[in-house]
């Protein structure tokens, strides 16, 4: 079955991808890119290096901008799922949400009037699971955003790896955060996978963080050999 | 031991994960438990388990609803069967339920028409499919939305099946199911 992804280049719709590709044909990465920060649906922090991920995955990538509206961002993903169908003949769409009903049902409700087949690969998965498969699978992600108590600056632009995973369990033990993020907690943005025929390398890159709340953000960046 | 059968259109499809592992991940928390797909489900591994249960499919998979040939041991059965969602709408079929058009997509108020063991008061629940059985003389309706019944249980038989998908929000309504069904309460 020909697939499109909708892609954020975070760890969640990357490992999709890959359960995608694993069972189905994977022909297009589809991503909208949001105005809003605070976007209901769409993943925003270094939006602009999904198209260095499309390229080191060799898929096409449909790209759309929303202003972010809370309704407005879903007419506009349609539109580009819609976009995808024509195009590259996609059969169906995968997602990354892991409990997000509200992301789930936006998605599947457009994926209907569309009549595409809606997959939800990492539904329901338990969080420290999938962090951990992230390293079994030699995934390198690294953190690009933090939104909440007592994340702050120091997470950003660190990898995620064993040390990592268990400071993260250890937050949620004290605080109750979600370790992957499920709240909102953190972003991810994903340098390396095993379906990337090359890697990113960061060139250059800014933090920006108050208190609480920081994005790193990756200026410029560019494929490597693996 | 508790036998899911996976009804996604075929084995080891990209579905499972979304319609099957969730219910294993419950189950397996309370008994051992074996996934079988519904194409390859023997006579022998229905006649050893304590319970069945039968996953639901994406919105777009019918699959099970054109091979009710494969789902005759549903009549015959004394084992205990809980069909989630396309579960529920092929038990409704072996015993000759109609089915009906019937969109529901998202969390769904539900609301519990009969007192019953396995949701005891009215919740909202995750709903994910395009058609509904309508009501039999067979089967009794213990909840409903406000568009079709949403939990369902054979008169005579332990056959129970619920529409919207209780491995979501809901996964109490599993974990009674299987409780109730390992003590023989």
């Amino acid at each position: 079955m020909r697939l499109g992804v909708l892609f954020s280049g975070g760890k969640d719709s990357t490992l999709g991808l890959h359960y995608a590709k694993e069972k189905e044909e994977v022909v297009c990465l589809i991503t909208l890119i949001s105005e809003n920060k605070e976007s209901y649906m769409f993943h925003t922090p270094n939006i602009n290096i999904t198209a260095l991920q499309a390229e080191a995955l060799h898929l096409p990538q449909i790209t759309k901008t929303t202003p972010g509206e809370k309704e407005k961002e879903l007419s506009d993903l349609e539109e580009a799922i819609s976009e995808a169908a024509r195009k590259f003949r996609i059969k169906g769409v995968v997602t990354g949400a892991v409990e997000s009903v509200y992301q789930a049902e936006r998605v599947q409700s457009i994926c209907n009037k569309l009549d595409l087949w809606c997959f939800n690969p990492l539904w329901k998965r338990d969080q420290n699971a999938l962090l951990e498969e992230l390293l079994e699978r030699r995934f390198k992600v690294i953190i690009s955003g933090v939104f909440a108590y007592p994340l702050d600056e120091k997470w950003l632009g660190k990898q995620i790896d064993a040390a990592l995973i268990s400071k993260l369990l250890d937050l949620q033990q004290k605080y109750g955060i979600s370790p992957s993020g499920e709240g909102g907690e953190i972003e991810t943005t994903v340098l390396d996978a095993p379906q990337f025929k090359k890697k990113i390398e960061i060139l250059d890159h800014t933090t920006e963080a108050k208190g609480n709340s920081g994005v790193f953000k990756i200026n410029k960046a560019r494929l490597v050999e693996k | 031991m508790i036998l899911i059968i996976d009804m996604n259109w075929k084995k080891d499809s990209l579905a499972y994960y979304e319609f099957v592992s969730p219910i294993a991940s419950i189950a397996k928390s309370l008994d051992e438990c074996t996934v079988k797909h519904h194409l390859k489900v023997t006579n022998k591994e229905l006649s050893q388990c304590d319970m069945v249960i039968l996953s639901g499919t994406a919105l777009k998979d019918m699959a099970t609803l054109s091979r009710l040939e494969k789902f005759q041991w549903l009549k015959e059965t004394e084992k205990p069967v809980l069909g989630i969602c396309a579960g529920m709408e092929t038990i409704g079929m072996v015993y000759g339920m109609r089915l009906t058009r019937c969109l529901e997509i998202g969390m769904t108020l539900v609301n519990v028409v009969k007192e019953n063991l396995l949701l005891s008061e009215g919740s909202k629940a995750y709903s994910l499919h395009s058609v509904c059985v309508e009501p039999s003389a067979d089967f009794e309706v213990w909840a409903e939305s406000t568009k079709c019944m949403q939990v369902i249980k054979h008169k005579t038989k332990p056959i129970y099946g619920v529409l919207f998908h209780p491995e979501v929000r809901n996964p109490e309504l599993i974990k009674r199911f299987i409780q109730l069904n390992k003590t023989g309460a």
